[in-house]
């Protein structure tokens, strides 16, 4: 076993703090490593990172790579991608995983670009697999499935003649293993020459707000309006939310009924939202809402009233009482994780 | 002293109605069978060209799109809300890129544009969502990037530095840079105008200007003078200098193993039964769809 031909994995940090993407990605990079039959490699950069390092061999790391600099505390492109493209050149992985956070996006493209290599953007799965052309074959490939076309089609895609194979992969889509305290893998403190002028960008206010509503960014949204019936009841909203890992949205009307605040407004006035699934609860469907939220990829509409104007823009819809609906359904995807 | 500015843009499927025959065989676009937009988030990047513009006197904005001949509706488009000069690339080299094809095609006909301070495009387009060509154009240019950005917070045109405000997950970070830079708007900020219509009257027959083999330099005369004729620059892959071997499949490292219709956009509403087990049925399904999990 050794480092080259490895699956490795570029772990977020920042404050000392790593993604939880990046602890799933290590678990699913064990199980594509014990498929390939290699090791599991892993960088970490920042500017102190002792502690995290330690904690991160546990999820199967067999080696990790680690970079300290002062001027590497928080990400920033140019001086990340230099660090990064060295190691990867240095320790030449078959595959390299980053997740698709903001980081993870800004950062993975200018590395696939120096090393003139494929990148999947945003996969939602990712296997082994063979794959034929024009009279080749190749053995473990790594098929990189995602979502496209605004999640209208699910596309398998490879890049067997190149590697390092790329991928960012959504966060939470991968499961994150548990830790092996028993398990023995190596840090390696790795130097890279880094310039003033490789720190180009200098970061003048960094707000980041725990609790912030982001309903743009959100893959699945659990919406309630008015026909939720009362502030209580729409704690059942919060949980199916809390369960499915979506973000909470809201029609107007229950916005104005106080059920919940503003920023989780969707609408002509409010956000307007694509996810790849919308679950209307207790949402009529006002001409107002609908342009909010009707190019979401699947729309889940629950209501008591069999004609309400939501059930025409769904695609499954259930009429009953939400107390029946939403318990339901958390128990039924509970079930499946 | 003005800026230089070009805008990468993409004419992009609908994706909002996407049917049945939206894909071909081989896995790529079936473009015919789709509407074509002008990316949304290009046309944020657009307008945040045309806002530093006004604000830097003398600067200029360039638009530039890659695809096939009918991808000039967005140069058009380009031209009707303000853009000074416009080129298509376009050649069957081009064809099946994909982002690291596209970002080297990008690369080579911003290098013959030469002088620029900022190329600014959407964080994405809607057809893919990769948010990869932005960076990676960067990248082959050897300049510095702002992804995600929805504010520029200040732009100094003197010592050329920017100020832009990014989004990240749960918040925001302003970044200061020297110019030359690469930016990627979002759709939070630069709402984009409308188009003129005196700029739409005058463009709305334009054409493209292309002689022999060789790029035809008289388009660059279009833009100031408002005039229709050769308004549109058409670049091939001999005109902007790119190695046939990095353009196009042959350029790309990544294939389309297969696809898989998720969603077919309709009335076809399922209506499913309020018990443990159609929702149990229901939730199954949408985990297995990648929609869920």
């Amino acid at each position: 076993m050794a480092a080259k031909n490895s699956v490795m994995v570029f772990v977020q940090q920042d404050d000392g703090q790593v993604a939880e993407v990046s602890v799933e990605l290590i678990s699913k990079a064990r199980d594509l490593a014990d498929q390939l039959k290699t090791d599991v490699t892993a960088v970490l950069i920042g500017s102190t990172i002792g502690k995290v390092a330690e904690s991160l061999i546990p999820y199967g790391v067999n080696r990790l790579y680690t970079v300290e600099h002062k001027g590497l505390e928080h990400y920033t492109p140019i001086p990340y991608a230099k660090v990064l493209t060295h190691i990867v050149r240095k320790v030449s992985p078959q595959i390299v995983l980053y997740g698709a956070t903001t980081t993870g996006r800004d950062l993975a493209p200018r590395i696939a670009s120096a090393l003139r290599v494929g990148l999947t953007a945003d996969c939602t799965d990712l296997r082994i697999g063979e794959y034929e052309s024009k009279g080749k074959s190749y053995e473990n490939v790594l098929y990189q499935i995602r979502p496209a076309f605004g999640g209208n089609i699910i596309a398998t895609i490879v890049s067997p003649e190149r590697k390092p194979q790329m991928a960012t992969v959504r966060e939470g889509v991968m499961k994150m293993s548990d830790p092996d305290p028993g398990f023995k893998g190596e840090i390696i403190a790795e130097s890279v020459e880094l310039e003033p002028q490789d720190f180009p960008s200098e970061i003048v206010e960094r707000v980041k707000e725990e609790k912030l509503v982001n309903l743009k960014g959100a893959q699945v949204i659990v919406a309630g309006g008015v026909g939720v019936g009362s502030k209580e009841n729409f704690q059942l909203i919060h949980q199916l939310a809390h369960t499915l890992g979506a973000e909470v949205g809201a029609s107007r009307a229950a916005v104005d009924a106080g059920f919940v605040s503003k920023d989780h407004q969707v609408g002509q006035t409010g956000t307007t939202v694509r996810p790849r699934l919308y679950i209307a609860c207790g949402i009529s469907g006002s001409v107002q809402h609908r342009a909010g939220m009707d190019e979401s990829a699947r729309i889940i509409a629950i209501n008591t009233d069999p004609e309400a104007p939501i059930f025409q823009i769904a695609n499954y819809g259930i009429v009953g009482d939400l107390k029946e609906v939403i318990p339901r359904f958390i128990k039924a995807f509970k079930a499946k994780a | 002293m003005g800026l230089n500015l070009i805008v990468l843009v993409k004419q992009v499927p609908d994706t909002g109605n996407v049917t049945g025959n939206a894909m071909k065989e081989d896995g790529t676009v079936n473009r015919g069978a789709l509407p074509a937009i002008f990316n949304p988030e290009d046309l944020h990047a657009l307008e945040a060209a045309l806002t530093i513009k006004e604000s830097v006197p003398g600067s200029t904005v360039h638009v530039l799109t890659m695809g096939p001949p009918t991808a000039v509706q967005v140069l058009k488009d380009s031209l009707y809300r303000g853009a000074d000069y416009v080129a298509l690339i376009s050649d069957r080299r081009f064809a099946a890129a994909d982002t690291l094809a596209t970002s080297y095609a990008l690369k080579c006909a911003i290098e013959k544009i030469g002088d620029y301070d900022m190329v600014l495009c959407g964080r994405q387009a809607i057809d893919g969502d990769t948010a990869q060509v932005g960076p990676q154009t960067a990248e082959k240019l050897g300049i510095n990037q702002i992804t995600c950005v929805s504010e520029i917070v200040e732009l100094d045109a003197q010592n050329r530095t920017v100020v832009a405000r990014r989004s990240i997950e749960g918040g925001y970070e302003k970044i200061r840079t020297s110019l030359p830079v690469l930016l990627t708007i979002t759709d939070e900020g630069f709402t984009p105008r409308p188009p003129s219509a005196i700029r739409m009257m005058t463009y709305k027959n334009a054409t493209t200007a292309m002689s022999g083999g060789d790029y035809d330099e008289t388009y660059l005369t279009g833009g100031s003078e408002l005039k229709a004729e050769n308004a549109i620059g058409l670049w091939d892959s001999n005109a902007i200098g790119a190695d046939p071997e990095h353009c196009g499949l042959t350029g790309s490292p990544t294939k389309v193993k297969s696809i898989e219709l998720v969603v077919l956009k309709s009335e076809d509403i399922r209506m499913i039964e309020n018990s443990d087990e159609a929702i149990g049925d229901m939730v199954h399904e949408l985990v297995a769809a990648h929609t869920l999990g």
